[in-house]
């Protein structure tokens, strides 16, 4: 299915042999940032010019709903490299600059100010969207969604002692805020729309123990509940409606319900979309010189024979080291089992793999005492996928089981007594 | 400021001054030194910043949390000096500390 679409000799055949050409890099999140500095480290010595829409430069997003809105980590520690990082490696960053238009024929992209600049190879990491709501009072002050550091500024604000935080949607970062918020000694309710939290990225064991762990800790779930409107007092939000009709009243609420790939440039320029910008293995997407990466790509699964959308650092780190190493001519990174990680209080939760194929689950360990793994097998018993709660060694493994397509033993798994080494020997 | 001296699988040495506060990893990816991914930022979750403490160093960065001790357990090329950069603190003590980097972190 990839590639079909692809010229069998393109310009990326040549790549390498000339590394004096001018990048540019649109998006300036983790993916972009990286991608920057990786294509000096690995020799490029064109021009490269990284295109950001925020005011500030490459930052990580992760802590905005963990450490840093609990005030744990500063803007300093957020920030991916030094300001003067990408004058030091002659990378032209421009902040507070969007982009409009790509003219791949000739190839240029159009700034929104009008500004033309030429490239030859072009790197949209141009991330993604939160999902928003299209009910009644969706516009209101108050009404939230957290993307960004200017989005995580409006949250901290928001939150404190005795102050109430409605989140809709019990994904991560629902989760993580609400946690956060319970740290901070506000109220949190947690709406969902299914009949479990994490329903769409994890397996209903993990859904009930972080049910059960968030609710030992103060927060209220409202699940298989849809929400009909926020309620305004004083132009501010004051309270969700619920289909059932009743009011939950918050001082703000949170909507963390997806994010949707930035894919307009990109579909404008003639790259195949589906959502997600298609990408190959290495970042390339239908139109010759043209790549991407990071939460805007459709992307090949490895190693499960599909495609998808991820939406997480190590993904955008993946990506950026695959198409620098494409751009300088370095052999293709092996390619990498996808895997997350989650803080909420003081669990770690780590997951490798997707269960694409997974027929059976086997847990490891136990969910009451905060330490467990589920791992995921195929009908072969094959690993494909580990959610692992406190427990790094069940995930270390996991992920090595993963990617070696070896079967384990069921029985062995299940037994403490046997370490994760002697599974894995 | 203290001096962490990064010494790549190649031989390739990196002097980088480094604010004390950071971690090791942080000091390694604001500088960009090769050969420390950092996949997960620092949040002790993914074992790429794994590296070789000098002898002479490594009573000075601590000892090795369970959670850092399993991690290293399923990283490739362990030695007893082994350990994962984002969790060693820098501090003044550490001024003039060398590290070396493995051949890869995967």
């Amino acid at each position: 299915m990839f590639g079909a679409w692809r010229e069998p000799a393109t310009v990326a055949d040549q790549l390498g042999q000339d590394m004096t050409g001018r990048v540019v890099i649109v998006g300036a999140g983790h993916a972009g940032g990286t991608a920057a500095a990786l294509l000096r480290q690995y020799g490029w010595t064109g021009p490269i010019t990284l295109l950001g829409d925020e005011p500030i430069a490459p930052y990580q997003r992760p802590p905005l709903s963990k450490a840093w809105l609990k005030g744990e980590a500063d803007a300093d520690s957020l920030a991916l490299r030094p300001l003067n990082f990408y004058g030091e490696h002659d990378i032209t960053l421009r902040l507070s600059t969007g982009v409009s238009l790509i003219h791949p024929a000739s190839h240029a992209v159009e700034l929104a100010s009008g500004e033309r600049l030429d490239y030859d190879h072009l790197i949209l990491a141009v991330g993604a969207a939160a999902r928003r709501l299209t009910i009644p009072g969706a516009d209101l002050k108050g009404v939230l969604e957290l993307r960004t550091a200017a989005d995580a500024e409006l949250l901290k604000t928001a939150l404190g002692p005795g102050r109430r935080l409605a989140v809709i949607g019990g994904g991560y970062v629902g989760l993580e805020a609400a946690a956060s918020a319970r740290a901070l000694g506000a109220e949190a309710v947690v709406i969902e729309r299914e009949p479990r939290v994490l329903a769409r990225v994890a397996c209903e064991t993990l859904s009930s123990f972080f049910q059960t762990y968030h609710r030992d800790r103060g927060v209220v779930f409202e699940l298989n509940a849809g929400v009909e409107a926020f309620v305004a007092r004083d132009g501010a939000v004051s309270g969700v409606q619920l289909s059932d009709g009743r009011v939950l009243p918050c001082d703000a609420a949170l909507v963390g319900v997806g994010a949707i790939a930035h894919e307009s440039l990109a579909r404008q320029a003639g790259c195949a979309c589906e959502h997600g910008v298609i990408v190959d293995a290495q970042g390339r997407t239908s139109v010759s010189g043209i790549y991407a990466i990071g939460d805007c790509t459709r992307r090949p699964l490895w190693p499960y024979g599909v495609e998808g959308r991820l939406e997480s650092v190590p993904n955008a780190l993946e990506q950026a080291k695959q198409v620098a190493a494409l751009l300088c001519g370095k052999p293709a990174p092996p390619p990498e089992t996808p895997w997350f990680w989650s803080d909420q209080y003081d669990l770690k939760l780590q997951i490798a793999g997707l269960p694409h194929h997974a027929v059976r689950q086997i847990v490891r360990g136990d969910p009451h005492a905060a330490k467990f793994a589920v791992f995921h097998l195929d009908a072969e018993n094959r690993v494909q996928a580990v959610e692992a709660i406190n427990a790094p060694a069940e995930f270390m493994a996991g992920r090595q089981f993963i990617g070696s397509r070896k079967p384990v033993a069921p029985e062995k798994l299940r037994d403490m007594s046997i370490s994760m080494k002697e599974v894995a020997a | 400021m203290a001096k962490i001296i990064f010494i790549e699988h190649s031989g390739a040495t990196h002097e980088v001054d480094a604010k004390p506060g950071l971690s090791v990893m942080e000091a390694a990816v604001k500088n960009n030194v090769p050969g420390i991914d950092a996949d997960c930022g620092g949040a002790c979750a993914c074992a790429t910043c794994h590296v070789y403490v000098d002898e002479a160093w490594l009573e000075k960065t601590g000892d090795r949390s369970a959670m850092e001790e399993s991690m290293l357990d399923f990283a490739e090329n362990v030695k007893p000096n082994s350990r994962l950069s984002c969790q060693i603190k820098i501090a003044d003590a550490l001024d003039g500390m060398t590290v070396r980097l493995p051949e890869s972190q995967h």
